[in-house]
């Protein structure tokens, strides 16, 4: 089939060359040349111009008409002005685009060749240069001007009792986190990640469910390349060459003991070298009785059923593996040791933190300020309803504040689509599943808002727990006395 | 530099692969391009494939791709990385390397009166590198992990990371040392067009009578020799942070199960080193399309290009605009939001320029006779589609609607119609007009008429509909987009713009076939077939080295004296001596 599909492609373009070639001479029988255009054809073109602006502009208002709504009405303080500085802007550019092209078109079908006819030798004009000049200069000065000032409302500080909020992205999922009752977000830090801490929340549990976490790995790895077969075989068989009297072979103190003693025996004759011969004889011996020791737990640990085969490329990428796990556990422990402050608060701040998945609520009315973490690549969080976007930067927070101003319920009406939710999708491409990283965002009144914000589960990581303990809120808060061994 | 042209024996080797003959080394440049053109159109209907009909079979897919799309459906990891390669043979080897390479090398030494480039030698490097770089990129998409797919900017962490996707493994590290020797090529390239230009024109050629293409390549030629070594700077510390355990753009990331052991990078770092290069590198693209959609308007309008010195002016004024602009680029990475206003002002300062140019090149249109070669339709399309793809960068420019629009399908359109159709016009403009130049034959006029008038139908019926569908907010750059019921009906354009594409690409066989045809079999050409003023038209049709059979030739007038009414011809080459009493450019 696929040769017979390369034969008529082939035999196609075969012909397509003869028939050219037919083309071609008959054209020149004629006296044509190429580059020769009749005036019929110079009508055609610039006909088809017109043609095609008609065409064109056509679509572009089909397309308006049909598609021109910016998905949804705005859904945020920011977004009604960034709204109405895009309608600003695209008025102005609509009517560039129209008078522009028109003007292009126009006179491509205007001016085709005429034999009897000679073009205007028109070289510049002082005065038309100028006016075509300072027009745009001072339109765009206007867009600049309009166009900054929404910027700078739309960056400036959030105020001090906006809500705050913070976005984690990853491969490829959002979390959102709430500071908790204390109003204040634990620190974070990326040494801290396990699935039971997936932010990396400090606190006094969180180091030390991180630290448990790593030393069971590293004894994991540690076990692998000890019980390595091949390396075994090989130690055990440099073991037994050096205990069977191995020559020039790893027991390279024996001979040299002998003759020493000999030589000294006979060099010097005071009992200082008897003790020096007889502490070289006990090291001999010591470190024989440690051969032998080490081969019977060889001999054991290759009879035992945690034996693994690796490549010796698997076993360098091992030991490679243990290297980054030490220098993990040693990060984590720097984390320990961080004095926070004397108070040790950042340890308790985070203790309160509510982590939610799936979906996140905000209270309508109320300005928030997002902060934006990642764990991993850049991703973006991108909520289009709320004009709201910001890149996710891992090692670089970023932040973004709004008011939201429409709920779902009041939005679900404006669109008559009971189904509609608000989403935060991910803007900036960061692997397979970049088209699929969304989380569901809801805007409900302050009291839905305080309902669904107290069932929240505060984060907490209890040492040797399998899931993580949400517990439920409640008036009474243990306080947490941060022990000095911690 | 002024002794007569000299023959010698030469065999195919030295004649067609290790010449040093600019015309000949422009040639390869440009049949380089169109096949590596070729292959990113056929990528760029293979993800569009999935786009408009999202997880449907096509046998297509499976015959070309194999394990990339198994059952006909693309992988959605192959499918970033054809998008990825795409852009990066579209921007690099084909708009680049395809213009600069081809159009610089073949007309600074003809239209300056220069026998070869300052150094032959370097020009044949130049092309070697650039082929060298093509067969590297192109054996990227052949790795067990598949090519780099991080986009073609391909941003840190996740082009980094081996572990973030398949594509960031040898892929990657193939496209980082393709891009070196590409930008190797581009550096021996530039500083040779920027030395002849200055050094080596003719008798009576000022500055000011330079034609507008020598102006235009010269001031790109200085844009890639001042940028293209950022880009080198960002991917050598992206290969050590790849290679070597450095943290340049690395910081506090926890992946594949692992906490990685670098602290201290900020990977925008590399996007402020990549956009240094990246802005300047799309008026690299563009203007050496402008200067010759000015060449070849004002020849078959009849009429000089108004507005020279203004032509000139702008275009310095957006060489030097375009370098500090790149910021727009990252108005959501969150930068100061000083810093993103200080470039809203300066890119949309960058409109002003170009607002001259287009007004410039439709006043030269008005009241001139016109004469539709194909090259002429490529350029007035040209106009079209730079206005439009312009008028929406304004959008783009303003920080606080780019929020909205970043990273989403408006910016696709946008700089498709300014890139993808705009600059290609260019390009093609060029190839139609030089075409009698390079192989001393004519390319088919009626073909090219068909090749333009589908295209320019097909490439904004794919383009102008991306701009609604951005503004709805649909991300660039998705798999698909059934997830998301919030798009409603704007994805109802997907099919219409992949059967655009489709058509498109297929289109554009009337060209590959005209193009290689002619190069065989098409009408011989005679000496200056358009009747145009400048001096490569004084060349013989038949090519010798050091371009003139004899003396070099004077020049006594600008380029641009069509239907000057002190001459009886329509036309006054630049040889022309002043008649008595003329006042002359």
């Amino acid at each position: 089939m696929k040769l017979l599909i390369l034969l008529v492609v082939v035999l196609g373009l075969v012909a397509a060359v003869q028939l050219s070639k037919v083309y071609q001479l008959s054209i020149s029988l004629r006296g044509k040349r190429e580059e020769d255009i009749s005036e019929a054809d110079n009508r055609l073109n610039g006909g088809l111009f017109l043609a095609f602006m008609v065409a064109f502009y056509a679509s572009f208002i089909w397309l308006l008409v049909k598609y021109g709504s910016y998905g949804t009405p705005p859904a945020s303080e920011h977004g009604v002005a960034v709204d109405r500085l895009m309608d600003f802007n695209m008025a102005i550019i609509f009517v560039v685009f129209f008078i522009v092209n028109t003007l292009l078109f126009w006179f491509s079908a205007k001016y085709y060749h005429r034999a009897d006819r000679k073009a205007r030798f028109f070289v510049h004009d002082t005065r038309l240069e100028l006016v075509w000049t300072v027009i745009p200069s001072v339109v765009l000065a206007i867009i600049i001007a309009y166009g900054l000032q929404t910027w700078n409302e739309m960056t400036g500080e959030a105020s001090e009792d906006a809500l705050r909020v913070e976005l984690y992205s990853k491969q490829f999922d959002w979390t959102a986190r709430y500071p908790g009752s204390d109003g204040e977000f634990g620190q974070a830090n990326y040494n801290l990640i396990t699935p039971m801490n997936a932010l990396g929340i400090v606190t006094a549990d969180g180091v030390d469910a991180a630290l448990t976490e790593i030393e069971e790995k590293i004894a994991k790895v540690e076990n692998e390349i000890n019980y390595e077969k091949g390396h075994l075989l090989a130690e055990r068989a440099s073991i037994e060459e050096e205990l069977n009297g191995g020559h020039g072979h790893g027991g390279h103190g024996h001979d040299h003991d002998h003759s020493d003693h000999a030589h000294d025996d006979h060099a010097h004759g005071d009992h200082g070298h008897d003790e020096h011969a007889d502490e070289a004889h006990d090291d001999h011996d010591a470190h024989k009785h440690a051969l032998e020791a080490r081969l019977l737990e060889v001999n054991h640990m290759l009879e035992s059923d945690k034996v693994i085969i690796l490549t010796e490329a698997a076993f360098e990428a091992k030991e490679d593996k243990l290297y980054r796990l030490l220098r993990h556990r040693q990060r984590i422990q720097e984390i320990r040791n961080f004095d926070f402050d004397s108070e040790l608060t950042a340890w308790e701040s985070g203790a309160d933190d509510q982590v939610v998945k799936g979906e996140f609520h905000l209270p309508v009315g109320r300005e928030v300020e997002f902060v934006f973490r990642s764990r991993d690549v850049i991703h973006s969080a991108y909520m289009p309803q709320f004009r709201a976007q910001m890149n996710t930067v891992p090692g670089v927070p970023t932040r973004f504040k709004m008011t939201p101003t429409i709920t779902t319920d009041s939005m679900r009406m404006v669109l008559e689509n009971p189904d509609f939710d608000y989403v935060l999708l991910c803007n900036k491409v960061c692997g397979a599943a970049h088209f699929n990283m969304q989380m569901k965002v809801v805007i409900e009144s302050q009291e839905s808002y305080d309902a669904w914000i107290s069932e929240q589960g505060e984060f907490i990581v209890k040492e040797g727990s399998d899931e993580p303990e949400m517990e439920q809120a409640s008036a009474q808060k243990e306080s947490q006395t941060i022990t000095a061994s911690l | 530099m002024g002794a007569k042209a000299h023959h010698h024996e030469e065999s195919f080797v030295s004649k067609y692969v290790f010449t040093h003959d600019h015309k000949m080394i422009s040639k390869q440049f440009l049949v380089t391009a169109i096949l590596m053109g070729i292959v990113a159109v056929m990528l760029s209907v293979f993800f569009r494939l999935q786009l408009g009909w999202p997880g449907e079979s096509f046998a297509i897919l499976e015959t070309f791709l194999g394990k990339w799309a198994p059952g006909g459906v693309l992988d959605r990891n192959a499918y970033l990385a054809l998008v990825t390669i795409h852009g990066t043979i579209m921007v690099f080897f084909v708009l680049t390397g395809g213009l600069s390479g081809t159009f610089s090398n073949l007309l600074i030494p003809l239209q300056i009166g220069a026998r070869d480039m300052a150094s032959g030698f370097l020009n044949m490097l130049s092309y070697w590198f650039f082929f060298f770089s093509s067969v590297i990129m192109i054996l990227s998409l052949f790795t067990e992990g598949g090519a780099a797919s991080g986009g073609w900017t391909v941003y840190p962490p996740l082009s980094a990371l081996p572990q973030a996707m398949p594509g960031s493994g040898m892929g990657m590290t193939l496209w980082l040392i393709s891009m070196v020797l590409f930008v190797v090529s581009s550096l021996l390239g530039g500083l040779n067009y920027v030395v002849t230009v200055i050094n080596l024109r003719t008798k009576g050629m000022s500055m000011t009578r330079l034609p507008l293409t020598i102006w235009a390549f010269m001031v790109t030629a200085i844009l890639g020799v001042l940028s293209f070594p950022v880009l080198v700077s960002a991917v050598v510390l992206l290969l050590m942070d790849r290679t070597m355990g450095t943290a340049f753009y690395l910081s506090d990331i926890f992946i594949g199960g692992e906490a990685l052991d670098v602290t201290g990078g900020s990977p925008i770092l590399y996007q402020h080193l990549f956009w240094f290069l990246g802005h300047p590198e799309v008026y690299i693209v563009l203007l050496p399309a402008l200067g010759i959609s000015s060449e070849v308007i004002a020849t078959n309008s009849r009429k000089p290009i108004f507005g020279y010195k203004a032509m000139v002016g702008s275009i310095l004024g957006i060489g030097f605009l375009s370098f500090i602009v790149w910021g727009h680029h990252m108005f959501v990475t969150g930068m100061n939001p000083f810093l993103g206003s200080v470039f809203v002002f300066t890119t949309l300062l960058i409109a002003i320029p170009s607002a001259v140019k287009a007004f410039n090149y439709i006043t030269t249109l008005w009241q001139g006779n016109i004469r539709f070669t194909p090259a002429m339709l490529f350029s007035i399309g040209l106009v079209s589609t730079f206005v439009t793809g312009g008028l929406t960068g304004i959008i783009l420019a303003d920080s606080a609607l780019d929020v909205n629009v970043h990273d989403t399908y408006f910016v696709v359109a946008h700089f498709h119609i300014v890139m993808g159709m705009s600059a290609i016009f260019g390009m093609l403009a060029g190839i139609y007009h030089w075409f009698p130049k390079m192989f001393g034959r004519m390319m088919n006029t009626k073909l090219g008429f068909a090749h333009f008038w589908v295209t320019i139908v097909c490439g904004y019926g794919v383009f102008f509909p991306m701009h609604f569908v951005g503004i709805a907010g649909a991300p660039r750059r998705y798999y698909e987009y059934s997830n998301f019921d919030f798009l409603g009906s704007v994805m109802d354009l997907q099919p219409i713009i992949s059967t655009f594409a489709i058509v498109g690409a297929i289109g554009q066989l009337f060209f590959l076939f005209n193009f290689f045809y002619s190069i065989f079999y098409g009408q011989k050409s005679v000496q200056n077939p358009w009747l145009s003023n400048t001096l490569e038209w004084t060349t013989p049709v038949k090519h010798v080295h050091g371009n003139w059979d004899g003396p070099l030739p004077e020049v006594h007038r600008w380029a641009y004296d069509y239907s000057n009414p002190a001459h009886e011809a329509d036309f006054v080459p630049q040889t022309t001596p002043a008649l008595a009493g003329e006042e002359v450019h």
